[in-house]
Parts: structure tokens; C-alpha cells; sequence
């Protein structure tokens, strides 16, 4: 879908406090916005609605905080991308940032796809910290950690441990215990109040903060801003 | 007092089991920085209905920023909880709060209520009662917020009248700095008699406290409603903005978060219309037709679109496709906007003409789904009835156009229950859609209609402010004609619940003792009556019934030119006289001219607040208007709602 002469961009934004309560469809419509504020030259699809080339990674679910959000962009020609965490975060709504920018090489596979972990801070409740140390260890043990998902008003079971990779302990502050949660995402991925609920049934997940997102590819694990940024990133041209 | 509390801690852990929780977190783009002092008077602006509806209300954003700019005042915002988190909150001990800095609706000195439509009634008192604050007026101690409501159902206050201090008739531009002066003395003077306060508010022009009105009946009719004082009004006169060019409001419209209903750009374009459709209560209170210059829409709009990042703005009025200068308008948006990504513009209208589908095709230059047209009533009879002087080749000359040029969907707005209306017009409905029909298939096998359908409410300060409204039976035989008639027509209907509109009926044209009913309707659970799966007129019924009221004297009844009607002390300006000669021309089914461009046939609103049209540019729009040349006799003009570009999220 990338032509020759376009020049994607990647960015990272974080998202916290109060606006963590939006869609990822409203964040969608904030950046759509923000763009035309801040007036970048956007790339359209041809087609009988052009609509501007935009895609998100995974969805954040509403009500969860994150230090890493991802979208791909697509601009018509280079531009300087320095002054982007600046004047675009001004541009969207408080809470969310842009943290960071690349220039995308061509042909990048998109963040959908090429995202296969990610990491999470979160707070759970329902538990002193040791006895979620060890319901932590008895799941991370076990062969087998089921949850129960309504698919088409239909309750089924399913198995989400091959999609825990790492949950441990980091802290406790009052009723709260932070565990820190790393799910892998393909072919399709967990959600964090998920597996604290599978791990154990007394226990939620308070307050999530998604903290990382992966791209493991060849063996080595990438941040989605380093996996597949163009080489060297062109001289911005003056428009 | 100044040290409010924010209770944003408290509400945030209800979010996460709300739906929507983004209704309740403020931080829109355009949002104010409130900042609260002891010598400011403290608005909190509430619209009761939810976030979706409310936040895109023009009204509430333009009083919000004017309040904002006044050094002697500081405005927030508030929106009807939904039943959801009304639940959390009151389990919870929490009241109504801002949503700008979360702030409890009962440390404002003002609670301003917006209403535009009758049944949000029963969600003013809940408001009212989240915010700790008594729903009688009469039980308010000094500490207790002053309560304001204005919108155009202030028009008749009456059913309301127990339950708000001070009503705001007309534009509240201008009212609501002095209800500030008023507010800031008596909070300097240590906030001593209630009762003196709201003598003060009633002497301040536009105003109306219920509270210094004694009404006198006549068995079950109203003898008369007489001021308790010698310097409060015997009648209250709306207020006007003369000049909207004084108002360029919105400066800073507000841009959601979540998705909301009109989610565009809105520029208001003109206030007031001159139509005189003989249903309309807005065409009647808003008069004279104010259009804004030219050169400050083209601001608005550039500056609009700049600072908010919408990509879509509607030029909204009653009927923009009768400003003035309405094509050369158009032509430069489009102009200055091609080549900077899709703009989309809409043009809300009741015109229905070729001249209107051609702004639309000069709007629409790709996505074109659906247009609507509004010819409100089934035959050329009715529609003369009505003063809707739209023939059925207008009709069809703009359907045939907008099926021509690419439309596929044509939703067409028709009003049943009106006066003199037989079967054989409430079936026009259904025959006027089939042809329409008829002409798409001509063009495309795609063409599809959709008729709209509501039932007729009688409106206060309209010629019809004397008829009895239609029952629900008959309404729902009506419904079952058109629907009837409409089988394997290829046409779809949609209509609107006659039950609902029943009890709208009883809120329309109800007086003072209707407030005990709303009461019961509120007090029983019913809130949030506009929405359909919360509403049920067997409360109303009964509650009618509790209070010994007859329902169908106050909807179906046919009121005499010698009764003395609940709002009859409440002036738009409209002289009864002039009003119930429209009454009568409308049972011979005589039309009446648009007279921004004939003569001034003198309904009063002019003459009696010397007040003129003001007009963008000195020609009629191109392609004619009523009284531009035009036969009117035979209605040679179009009214008709065309409508924006892409389908919204619905309303309800």
C-alpha cells in the first residue's frame, strides 16, 4: 500500500491520567485531528472516501493507562520530524504524548503483525503481595491457565498460559501489589485483567499501565521505534 | 466557600464500571480554565440529557465563554449522568459535579439548565436533587444555588415554574451578565433573603421568577397570572440579540473527546426565520431573521477548522439555504478548501428545490449518500394548512436532482396529527414517497426512501397553539395508514412513538400544576424520557391521574380564542391578535409570504421591539425565496432539510 515517493512515519505516545477513560477509536479520531491541526502533509487512499493513511498497533482497552502506543502515518513527502512530540502533543488531548519518531523504511510490515509481546505494570488488589507472589508461582508452574471468554454470548474456556511469558512481583504500596506482566500477542493476545483473574479468582487488576511493546524478530527484540526505522532518515525538505 | 472541593478522587474510581466513562472527564480542546474566586459568581451550566447530546449544544457553549470572559463570573459545565452512574454516584454519597474541574454542582452559586425539549423535564429535577440542592423552589435556604433555565422551552415555563428561580426568555447573551450583577450583590451582602433575590432577578428585563407570580383560576381554568409585586412585570418580554455580528460565539468551540451527535464544526449563520411554518416554535420565538456578515462566517469557519481540526463544519439556522448570501458563501468554502483533505460542509435547510440540490452538489463533490427533504405534510392542501408552500413538482424536481447527481438515499420528514388533516392527506405521505421512489428507480436500482414520521405536538406562541393534539390511538391509526400504504413501495418508514409524544403533549401547553406531575414521573424513576427504553407513558398517566388531572383536557382539547393561556404573560413578541388570525387562515388553508423579502404584514415582533431583519447581503439568495417574485399562491418556493454528508451516530 506504500508507494514510492510517500514517506511513512512511526511514532509512540503514551496515554495517562483522565484520558485513559477514551476509545482506541477516539484516540484514532484525536490524532486524525491533530494532523490537520498541526496541518502535515498527509498522505490519502485513492478510492471514493479518501481517508488519511493511518494504523494503530494493538487496542488499548479503555480505562488502561500506557508509556507505549504506537501508530504508523503516512506523508506525502519528508518532513522534519524533531519538533513532533512538541507541537503534536499540543495538538491532542492532555494525557496523551508523542514520545517519540521515526521515519519508517519502505515496505515495514505493519504494527498489527510485527508486535508479538507486551509488557505491562499492574496494581492488583485482593491479595497481600506474598500470596499473589505465590499464586504468581503456582501459575507460572502449571501446564494449564484457563480463563473464561463469552464468544458470540457464548461462555467457552480457554487456555492462555502459551501467551504468559513472565509475571513477577515488583513492589507493593498499601492494598496494591505491582506485578509486572509480559503476554505475548499471535496469534491473538490476553488481557492483563485476564490472566491476574486466572491466576487467581479473588484477585483484580486495579490499574494497568502498558509499558513496552515488542518486535522479536531473528532473534533479537526490538522496540516498534528501532525494528524497522529507514537507515538514515532523509534530509527534511522545506515546504 | 472558595476552597471547593474536587471530587475527582471520589468519581474516578466509579468509572471503570460506567459505560462511556469519558462522558464524565471534561478536557475537551476549548475547555475553560475556570478559575474560581470569592467575588465571582460561579456558574455551573447543565444540560440535562447525556454528555452526547448536551456538549454539542451551541446555546450552553456560548454562554460558557461569555461568562468565562467576564471578570465578575466563571462558568463550568455539566451533563445528566446516566442512569448508570447516577446509581454509582448516589451508592457512592456523591452529588452532581462538574466536568471541567469536578466540582460539586452545590458549591455553585448558579445551576443554569438548558431546555430544548419538554421531555428532559423529569432530568432537570433529577439534577437538581443529585446536586443536593432541594427540587422546590420554595424549600431553597439561602446557601442553596440559585436555579436558571432559559432554551426555548421557557417559553412556557409554567410546568416548570415550582421547580426554577428565574427563567431567561429569548437569547441569553445579554441576560446573563446581569443575572451576574444581581447574583454578585446579593452574595456581597452575605446571601441574606432568597426572597430578595429573586424579587431583584425578576426586575431584570428578559426574566421570569415564577415565585413573584400568583396564578388565579376559574374552576379548571387560569382566571389570570398577576405579578405579586408592583414592580415585577405583568408580562415578560423575550430578549433579542439585535446584531449577531456583536456575538461571534463560539470562539473556541469545544472538540469531544468521545463521538457525540453534530460532531462538526457548527457555525451558526442566521438566527431568527421568517418562514412562518405554522408548527414551528422556533421559526415563531426566534424572530427577526439576524444573519451574521459574510465575512465573519468565512472567519468562523477558517479560524473554526483551524483551531479545532474537525473536518467537517454545517452552517447552521433554521434553514441556511436562505442566507442571503448563501452561494457565494458556499462557493468559497469549497474553493478555499479544496486540496487541504475532505472538508466536508452541511447545510441544514428546510428548502426542497432544485436551487437547494444544487448547493448540495457543490458541497457533496464525493461522498453522496443521503439528502433530506422535509415537505412535513402529505398533500398541497395540508401543506397550505401549514404554510409550507412546497408543491409536489418542487418535490420532485429536487429528488430528481439529487437521484441524477448521485444520491441514493432520499429521507423524506413528514408531521402527521395536523389540523384539518384527513386520510386522504396522511395517505399523500405515503404516495408522495412511492413516486419518489418511482423517479430514483429512474437513475439507479439502488434509489431508496425513507419517510420520517412524527406525530404533531401543539407548540405555545404558534397559530397552533389552539388546536387539540391528536390522541395516541389516532396517531397510531395514522402510522398504521402510512405504513400500510407504503408495503412493497420500496420506501421505508420510521416513526416516532405516539405515546412519547402524548406525553410531550402534556408538557407542551401544560401550566402550573403540571409540575406536580413531573414531579411524580421523576419521582417514580422516570428519567431520561426522550430515550425510548426509558420511557413509559403509564407514569404520566398516573401521575396525572394522582394529581386529579384530565390528560386529555390538556392535550386533546381544543382550546377557545377567550382562554386564557399559561404562557399568555410571557411575550415573543407575536401578537395574539396576528397569531389567531394564522390559526384561522390555516383551517382555509390560506398561506401566508416569507416577509424578509414582502412586506411587513406586522405579527408585532418588530414593531413592538423595534427590531429589524438583518440581512448578509442585499439580493435574495439565487434561486429564489418565498416573496422574491416568486407566485406564492402556488408556494413557487421550496422548503426542504438537506442533509449533511455522512450518516451520524443517532441521536436516539
Amino acid at each position: 500500500m506504500r508507494g514510492d515517493t510517500g514517506f511513512p512515519v512511526r511514532l509512540r505516545f503514551s496515554k495517562r491520567g483522565k484520558v485513559r477513560f477514551i476509545s482506541h477509536r477516539d484516540v484514532a479520531r484525536a490524532f486524525d485531528r491533530a494532523f490537520r491541526i498541526e496541518a502535515l502533509p498527509l498522505a490519502f487512499t485513492a478510492g471514493f472516501v479518501p481517508r488519511p493513511k493511518v494504523s494503530f498497533g494493538l487496542a488499548l482497552s479503555v480505562g488502561h493507562e500506557s508509556e507505549a502506543e504506537f501508530l504508523d502515518v503516512e506523508l506525502d513527502h519528508a518532513v522534519d520530524l524533531d519538533p513532533w512530540p512538541v507541537t503534536l502533543s499540543a495538538a491532542l488531548p492532555e494525557g496523551i504524548e508523542v514520545t517519540g519518531t521515526c521515519a519508517l523504511a519502505e515496505r515495514a510490515p505493519a504494527l498489527q503483525e510485527s508486535v508479538t509481546a507486551v509488557e505491562y505494570r499492574v496494581g492488583i488488589i485482593g491479595a497481600h503481595s506474598a500470596e499473589i507472589g505465590g499464586l504468581i508461582e503456582r501459575a507460572s508452574a502449571s501446564s494449564v491457565l484457563e480463563v473464561t471468554r463469552t464468544k458470540k454470548g457464548r461462555e467457552v474456556v480457554e487456555d492462555v498460559r502459551p501467551l504468559l511469558r513472565a509475571m513477577t512481583v515488583v513492589g507493593a504500596t498499601g492494598d496494591v501489589t505491582a506485578v509486572d506482566l509480559e503476554i505475548a500477542t499471535q496469534p491473538r493476545s490476553a488481557r492483563p485483567g485476564e490472566i491476574v483473574a486466572a491466576v487467581g479468582g479473588h484477585l483484580t487488576a486495579e490499574h494497568v499501565l502498558r509499558s513496552h511493546q515488542w518486535i522479536e524478530r531473528g532473534g533479537a527484540r526490538l522496540e516498534p521505534l528501532d525494528a524497522d526505522a529507514r537507515m538514515r532518515v532523509p534530509e527534511a525538505r522545506a515546504s | 466557600m472558595l476552597q471547593m472541593s474536587n471530587l475527582w478522587p471520589a468519581v474516578e474510581p466509579l468509572l471503570a464500571r460506567v459505560e462511556k466513562p469519558a462522558r464524565y472527564i471534561g478536557m475537551e480542546r476549548g475547555a475553560q480554565a475556570p478559575e474560581h474566586r470569592s467575588n465571582r459568581v460561579s456558574w455551573l451550566l447543565v444540560y440535562p440529557d447525556t454528555y452526547e447530546i448536551g456538549l454539542p449544544n451551541q446555546g450552553l457553549q456560548i454562554l460558557y465563554e461569555i461568562l468565562n470572559e467576564r471578570d465578575d463570573a466563571v462558568a463550568e459545565r455539566s451533563y445528566a449522568p446516566w442512569v448508570d452512574m447516577e446509581r454509582e454516584l448516589r451508592g457512592a454519597g456523591l452529588g452532581l459535579f462538574s466536568v471541567d474541574t469536578h466540582r460539586a454542582a452545590a458549591d455553585f452559586d448558579v445551576l443554569a439548565f438548558n431546555l430544548s425539549a419538554e421531555l428532559v423535564y423529569t432530568n432537570v429535577l433529577n439534577c437538581i436533587d443529585l446536586a443536593g440542592v432541594p427540587v422546590r423552589a420554595e424549600q431553597r435556604r439561602p446557601h442553596d444555588p440559585v436555579v436558571v433555565a432559559g432554551g426555548h422551552c421557557a417559553f412556557n415555563p409554567e410546568p416548570m415554574a415550582d421547580f426554577v428561580d428565574a427563567f431567561v426568555i429569548g437569547d441569553g447573551e445579554e441576560p446573563v451578565g446581569e443575572l451576574t450583577e444581581v447574583v454578585a450583590a446579593w452574595k456581597r451582602s452575605g446571601r441574606t433573603s432568597r426572597e430578595g433575590l429573586l424579587r431583584e432577578l425578576a426586575t431584570v428585563p428578559g426574566v421570569y421568577v415564577p415565585a413573584m407570580y400568583e396564578v388565579d383560576y376559574d374552576g379548571r381554568f387560569i382566571a389570570g397570572v398577576r405579578p405579586r409585586f408592583a414592580d415585577v412585570p405583568a408580562v415578560v418580554d423575550k430578549r433579542t440579540v439585535a446584531d449577531l455580528a456583536d456575538w461571534p460565539y463560539p470562539k473556541n468551540q469545544l472538540v469531544p473527546l468521545i463521538e457525540v451527535v453534530h460532531d462538526r464544526l457548527n457555525v451558526e449563520i442566521f438566527r431568527g426565520c421568517t418562514r412562518g411554518c405554522r408548527f414551528c416554535q422556533a421559526g415563531m420565538i426566534t424572530r427577526p431573521v439576524r444573519e451574521r456578515p459574510e465575512e465573519q462566517v468565512r472567519t468562523m469557519v477558517r479560524e473554526g477548522l483551524r483551531r479545532t481540526g474537525y473536518d467537517e463544519v454545517a452552517l447552521t439556522s433554521l434553514s441556511s439555504a436562505d442566507f442571503s448570501g448563501i452561494d457565494g458563501v458556499v462557493a468559497d468554502l469549497v474553493n478555499e478548501q479544496e486540496g487541504t483533505g475532505c472538508v466536508g460542509l452541511s447545510l441544514p435547510s428546510l428548502r426542497v428545490d432544485a436551487f437547494t440540490v444544487g448547493i448540495a452538489s457543490e458541497i457533496q463533490k464525493v461522498r453522496r449518500t443521503g439528502l433530506t427533504f422535509a415537505p412535513e405534510g402529505g398533500t398541497w392542501r395540508i401543506r397550505q394548512v401549514i404554510n409550507k408552500l412546497i408543491t409536489e413538482e418542487d418535490l420532485y424536481a429536487a429528488v430528481e436532482g439529487a437521484y441524477s447527481q448521485g444520491w441514493r438515499r432520499v429521507k423524506l420528514y413528514f408531521l402527521t396529527g395536523l389540523p384539518t388533516e384527513m386520510d386522504e392527506d396522511t395517505l399523500g405521505i405515503a404516495e408522495l414517497a412511492r413516486n419518489v421512489v418511482k423517479v430514483g428507480r429512474k437513475h439507479t436500482k439502488q434509489a431508496s426512501c425513507t419517510v420520517s414520521l412524527g406525530g404533531f405536538v401543539p407548540k405555545p406562541h404558534t397559530p397552533f397553539q389552539w388546536f387539540g393534539q391528536n390522541g395516541v390511538d389516532e396517531l397510531e391509526r395514522k402510522v398504521g395508514l402510512v405504513r400500510g400504504a407504503l408495503r412493497k413501495s420500496g420506501a421505508n418508514i420510521r416513526w416516532h412513538d405516539p405515546a412519547a409524544t402524548f406525553a410531550e403533549g402534556i408538557a407542551s401547553r401544560g401550566d402550573r400544576r403540571v409540575g406536580r406531575v413531573i414531579e411524580r414521573v421523576w419521582r417514580a424513576g422516570g428519567t431520561f424520557q426522550e430515550w425510548s427504553e426509558r420511557f413509559a407513558l403509564d407514569r404520566w398517566v398516573d401521575a396525572m391521574a394522582a394529581e386529579g388531572l384530565d390528560a386529555d383536557w390538556y392535550v386533546t382539547r381544543h382550546r377557545t380564542a377567550d382562554e386564557v393561556l399559561p404562557w399568555d404573560h410571557i411575550a415573543a413578541g407575536l401578537h395574539r391578535d396576528f397569531l389567531w388570525q394564522d390559526w384561522q387562515a390555516s383551517l382555509q388553508a390560506h398561506g401566508l409570504p416569507d416577509c424578509r423579502w414582502t412586506p411587513c404584514y406586522d405579527c408585532g415582533v418588530c414593531t413592538d421591539y423595534a427590531l429589524e431583519h438583518v440581512v448578509a447581503s442585499p439580493l435574495a439568495p439565487a434561486g429564489g425565496s418565498q416573496g422574491t417574485g416568486q407566485d406564492l399562491s402556488r408556494g413557487g418556493e421550496a422548503p426542504v432539510q438537506f442533509l449533511g454528508t455522512k450518516e451520524r451516530i443517532g441521536a436516539r
